[in-house]
């Protein structure tokens, strides 16, 4: 199998998931080579061939441009996949370059098995497993889910030509709002999810956290729906963290989730869904009510 | 200005999910229906728009999916959407990606929206994929994950929502799509006048062929419950029993508690 990755480039700099692209062709036992859109001191190491783009030239988010640069690398090479981090930029870019090659998408690969890629569906809680039918195949991978790997070597490059013109401008960068919170220096983290169950209830995780002298966090469910904002997020999307002890609360452990809190030394879990997901990096899973279970661990850590 | 808002409707996902005897994905018997929370934003949108042009635009909600979705319809109605459109496909949840933009397609092309607005993804499936392909097979500009969004005439400024918060600002002329993401709105609730009067107006349905369904590019199998393999220790029981392990599980194994925090 021919895989052509695809990486990205953010703010001048080659992002660090890159090396999770290569963990997947590894996984496969694939043929690599290297789409990059980004600056020529900086190319990826390993021994094969890179697509090239100066991002200089070629901008940093112009999706109709870069879909063109890629269109070309997969004329040049003809790969059976493309294939894409799932990040702000892989997410926009793949399904332009799928619709353009008429290719099947499969979206947040967490697997491969046979022919066909598993993927997460209903937040996480449920899998399918998706075969491409077109000869090409365009793929994100979830965060996370791939081993991270640094081939090392020297690239041959294969200058790609942008042609300009794009019914999308890019205008700039906003950086996040200050007055978020800073949860990578946390010692305790207690997060809420979507097992909350309401509002309400999210006073009783920040009464732990209290007591726990810790910071309150979320996951993505939660702060979709309206309970935390933003900037305690957790996850792909938001914060990577690494305190001493990350107490989750009704989190499933979708691996956007748990790609940003793996690095805590010690997890408490606290869920009715003995099969949740977070299961797999809890050191202690308590199987409970959270609405009897959190007063209780607040009113014992209190006395 | 003529707008296009596309919706879908999901099941909860608290419920428990039973695999249909396809292994394509689940049996819908007993489970609750609702609008994708993406898609609220979508409406949202639309609605603020149309009233941002003293009432000009028109507004069209359309729907893939079984008799049930026609609720989800009229609830984008009641929201304030002027015209409602339902392609009755009973076979939606098998369709793919590829799928569903083509009848979205089919119909949006001869219409000539101006302004197309989906979620950025549906919460059951997620692939992210309708709106862009639906886009790129229109030919028109496409901006995804957008947090903030203004229109001046025919020109419009949207802001993406990026990694670790940051945004990206574009702008990008008319036709467009755009595609809706948590922050950009909060989606009002419908007025009881507004369910009233919804629940009056007729609803264009179209048949999958109408609109312009093709075949699958992807096949799917094995849907099932996530397989999992735990490794720490596992506690159930009383609440105020487990309290007293789990502190002096704490104890024994981090120094959180004599850090001064639990007093």
């Amino acid at each position: 199998m021919k895989t052509l990755l695809v990486a990205e480039c953010r703010q001048g700099r080659p992002a660090d998931a890159t090396a999770e692209l290569f963990g997947f062709a590894r996984t496969l036992g694939a043929e690599v080579s290297v789409a990059y859109i980004g600056n020529p001191d900086d190319l990826p190491r390993f021994d094969g061939l890179v697509y090239f783009a100066d991002v200089r030239d070629s901008g940093e988010y112009d999706p109709d441009v870069h879909k063109r640069l890629l269109l070309q690398a997969v004329e040049a090479g003809r790969p059976d996949a493309v294939v894409f981090m799932h990040s702000s930029w892989g997410w926009d870019l793949a399904p332009r370059v799928a619709a353009a090659l008429k290719a099947a998408q499969v979206t947040e690969v967490t697997g491969v098995v046979g022919e066909g890629y598993i993927v997460d569906s209903c937040n996480g809680k449920m899998r399918r497993t998706v075969r491409p039918l077109t000869t090409t195949v365009v793929l994100t991978l979830q965060p996370g889910a791939f081993p991270a790997l640094q081939p090392g070597g020297a690239p041959e490059i294969h200058l790609l030509r942008a042609e300009h013109g794009s019914n999308v401008e890019f205008i700039r960068y906003e950086p996040p709002p200050a007055d978020g919170v800073d949860l990578t220096r946390a010692e305790v983290i207690v997060s809420a999810g979507r097992g909350v169950g309401s509002r309400e209830h999210v006073e009783l995780v920040k009464a732990l956290a209290e007591a726990l002298g810790g910071e309150v966090g979320a996951s993505r469910p939660a702060v979709d729906a309206g309970w935390l904002e933003h900037s305690r997020q957790v996850g792909t999307t938001g914060q990577t963290v690494s305190p001493a002890l990350y107490v989750a609360c009704g989190i499933s452990g979708a691996v956007q989730h748990l790609a940003g809190m793996k690095g805590a030394a010690f997890v408490l879990a606290v869920n009715t869904d003995r099969d949740a997901p977070i299961g797999e990096v809890a050191d202690l899973f308590v199987v409970a009510d959270l609405r009897q279970f959190l007063p209780a661990l607040t009113a014992k850590l209190k006395r | 200005m003529k707008i296009l808002v596309c919706v879908k409707q999901v099941p909860d996902l608290e419920s428990r999910f039973v695999p249909n005897a396809a292994g394509t994905w689940f049996e819908e018997a007993g489970l609750a229906f609702r609008m994708n929370d993406y898609d609220e934003f979508a409406v949202e949108e639309a609605v603020r728009i149309k009233e941002q042009l003293g009432g000009a635009p028109e507004v069209t909600v359309l729907s893939i999916g079984p008799g049930r979705v026609v609720e989800t319809v009229r609830k984008a109605m009641a929201m304030g959407c002027d015209h409602g459109v339902h392609v009755m496909d009973q076979d939606a949840a098998d369709r793919d990606p590829w799928q569903i933009a083509a009848m979205i397609a089919g119909f949006a092309g001869p219409r000539r929206f101006d302004l197309i607005f989906t979620g950025m993804q549906s919460i059951d499936r997620g692939s992210g994929q309708v709106g862009l392909l639906t886009a790129e097979r229109l030919g028109i500009a496409c901006v995804t994950t957008v947090v903030g969004f203004s229109l001046e005439g025919r020109r419009a400024t949207a802001e993406r929502e990026l990694e670790g918060g940051a945004r990206g600002v574009v702008g990008f002329g008319l036709p467009a799509l755009v595609t809706c993401q948590l922050g950009l709105n909060t989606p009002r609730y419908p007025t009881l006048p507004g369910i009233m009067k919804s629940k009056k107006r007729e609803i264009e349905c179209l048949s999958p062929d109408e609109a312009g369904l093709e075949a699958p590019l992807t096949m799917v199998s094995g849907f099932a419950p996530q397989v999992r393999m735990g490794s720490g220790t596992v506690l159930e029981g009383d609440a105020v029993e487990l309290a007293a392990q789990v502190v002096a599980l704490l104890n024994e194994k981090t120094a959180v508690l004599r850090r001064g925090g639990a007093q």
